[in-house]
């Protein structure tokens, strides 16, 4: 490789850690993602240095601009809470990316025989490489199937085909080392049947869509964070294989920190990953928990009855949740706390790490509203805080919420840090219906003595409730 | 590539994997959607691989060339979208008024 290319990649991958670090703090993380990105477009000048001799400049800047013009325009109109979808989708496209190269070069190398004609390690490329195909396809369809769960177009709740799932997902996963293992062999002779490089780029395929499916919407933030990790690991392989330094420094440090982010969720949720990708919340638990509080009722309530309560309560704590994200209610939920404020009530918002469908997913709604940091609390600093607050609203979450992660242990959540919400003197749930939660669990929060509902479209509540505030 | 060159690069994986540990140890979770966004983006390094690979192909039969041209959309799509959607995300923390303006819009 050229000198200059190596050094470029050093140039760049110096700023991928730079920008990385700025990311981990509010006030330098527009700074360190714009460092990140113009490291980004160091590493590519470098590459087109690398190739400047290639025959295929026409391929290359056509499927550039195709990638440009696809690429921008959803990132740049996509609504605020349609996000965690545009993430698993852009990780999905990645990791596919990295199955596609490892094809490529399956089909340019002859199998991999062509990687014998060096002097080296060949062996371990073809393993970097074959790890990058399986880890590449699971994670493209994997994202597929979040995404379209995500935006809807598959439902939400856990999809499985029951105890079969497991050996079913270990016969896929060992059905693709398999066909790894027949392609590495046929590296060493001739070179392998192409079709067992399809083999694997199917089974492995079919692997990331059974893992994803019966994944319910509430682990959602998990499993994007999961396969963003493992993306940066397979293009890490893939870097090796290739013996491109930009790819694995950046690669690595994606997998690494992914992992660590997974890892944080998930113990958010007082879960292990393991137990989340092993299947969503199992199904026989929630038909129990459902039927045990099928004779109480909740109270509803008015916007009128929740706008005087709020009147003369000193403190109030917004709990926000995907519904608000559905319904687009931010700005709604900023206005009414304007007029609270002026009223001198102080108003706070505490914000669940898990809340929504992806980690701090509330934290950048409520900040498109212009909430201030300061407002928004984190978990464990507001928890204390519930027991002197005379309302709290939770505004479309439920899970997060659940009394029964704390004192029931037949609760499929059970052990799950939540909201202490109930401790507060009253609780205002806004929601659409009494439906349960992605979970599929029944909420008793629902059904406390303090607790009334206020039934209805989020947006359109908080409205009600503030034009009642303001007539007051 | 010889052995020292590969055992090299293992090198350099390993000491990235304890830079990607160490620097997201202490993140705010308000941070954490920017943060994945961000390195979701960072992975879509993948690109130059894709680049790479068709770059450095002698006479590149038509089904490696169509496997290189959609690997290299994807990779940009993943590149571009990325950074782009991440950087409308983080323009959103506007830095309270105390703090100096030196987020935000550049």
């Amino acid at each position: 490789m050229d000198i200059l290319v190596y050094a470029l990649y050093i140039v760049a991958f110096a700023m991928f850690i730079l920008g990385l670090s700025g990311l981990t703090a509010p006030r330098s993380a527009v700074r360190g993602n714009k460092i990140a990105a113009a490291g980004m477009g160091v590493a590519f000048i470098a590459t087109l240095i690398h190739i400047r001799e290639t025959s295929s400049w026409l391929v290359i800047i056509a499927a550039l601009v195709v990638g440009v013009i696809v690429g921008i325009p959803p990132a740049r109109k996509v609504k605020m809470t349609a996000v965690p979808q545009l993430v698993a989708l852009f990780n999905g496209v990645g990791g596919g990316t990295v199955a596609l190269i490892a094809w490529g070069e399956f089909i340019e190398s002859d199998g991999f025989t062509g990687l014998r004609v060096a002097s080296g390690p060949v062996l371990p490329l073809v393993i970097a490489s074959l790890f990058a195909t399986i880890i590449g396809s699971l994670s493209f369809w994997g994202s597929i199937v979040a995404f379209m769960k995500l935006q809807q177009i598959l439902p939400g709740h856990p999809l499985s085909v029951g105890r079969l799932q497991q050996p079913l997902n270990a016969i896929l996963f060992l059905g693709s080392v398999l066909a790894a293992v027949i392609v590495g062999i046929g590296s060493a002779s001739t070179g392998a049947d192409p079709i067992w490089f399809g083999v694997i780029l199917i089974l492995a395929g079919i692997l990331g869509v059974m893992t994803v499916l019966p994944i319910g919407g509430a682990d959602m933030p998990v499993v994007i964070s999961l396969l963003n990790a493992l993306t940066g690991l397979s293009a890490a392989a893939a870097g090796l294989a290739l013996n491109n330094i930009a790819m694995i420094v950046a690669g690595m440090i994606v997998g690494a920190s992914g992992t660590i982010l997974t890892n944080l969720m998930a113990k958010a949720m007082n879960r292990s990953i393991l137990s989340i990708v092993a299947g969503g919340f199992g199904g026989g638990s929630t038909g129990v928990a459902a039927t045990s509080t099928g004779d109480q009722h909740a109270k509803s309530t008015s916007a009128a009855d929740a706008a005087i309560k709020l009147a003369y309560a000193n403190q109030v704590i917004v709990v926000p949740g995907y519904g608000l994200a559905v319904a687009q209610a931010q700005h709604a939920v900023k206005d009414m706390a304007k007029v609270l404020e002026a009223r001198g009530i102080e108003v706070k918002y505490a914000i669940h790490p898990v809340a929504g469908r992806m980690p701090g997913h509330m934290n950048v709604l409520l900040a498109e509203a212009d909430v201030s940091y300061d407002a928004m609390k984190e978990m464990d600093d507001i928890n204390g805080e519930f027991s002197r607050t005379d309302v709290t609203i939770v505004i479309g979450a439920n899970d997060v919420t659940n009394p029964a992660a704390r004192n029931d242990p037949n609760s499929p959540i059970f052990g799950m840090p939540v909201l202490n919400v109930t401790e507060s003197r009253s609780v205002i749930v806004l929601k659409r219906s009494m439906s349960s939660g992605f979970a599929g669990i029944e909420n008793p929060l629902f059904f406390a003595t303090n607790t009334t509902m206020l039934f209805g479209d989020a947006k359109k509540s908080v409205a009600q409730v503030t034009e009642e505030l303001k007539a007051l | 590539m010889d052995y020292t060159g590969f055992l090299a690069n293992i090198a350099i994986l390993v000491l990235s994997g304890f830079i990607g540990f160490a620097v997201i140890s202490k993140v705010p979770n308000t941070l954490h959607t920017p943060l994945m966004s961000g390195t979701n983006a960072i992975h879509g390094i993948v690109v130059l691989g894709a680049l790479v690979v068709l770059g450095t192909a002698h006479n590149p039969s038509i089904p490696l060339q169509i496997i290189s041209f959609v690997a290299i959309v994807f990779g940009t799509v993943n590149v571009i979208g990325g950074f782009v959607v991440t950087d409308r995300m983080l323009a959103m923390f506007k830095t309270r008024p105390t703090s100096g303006a030196t987020d935000g819009k550049n």
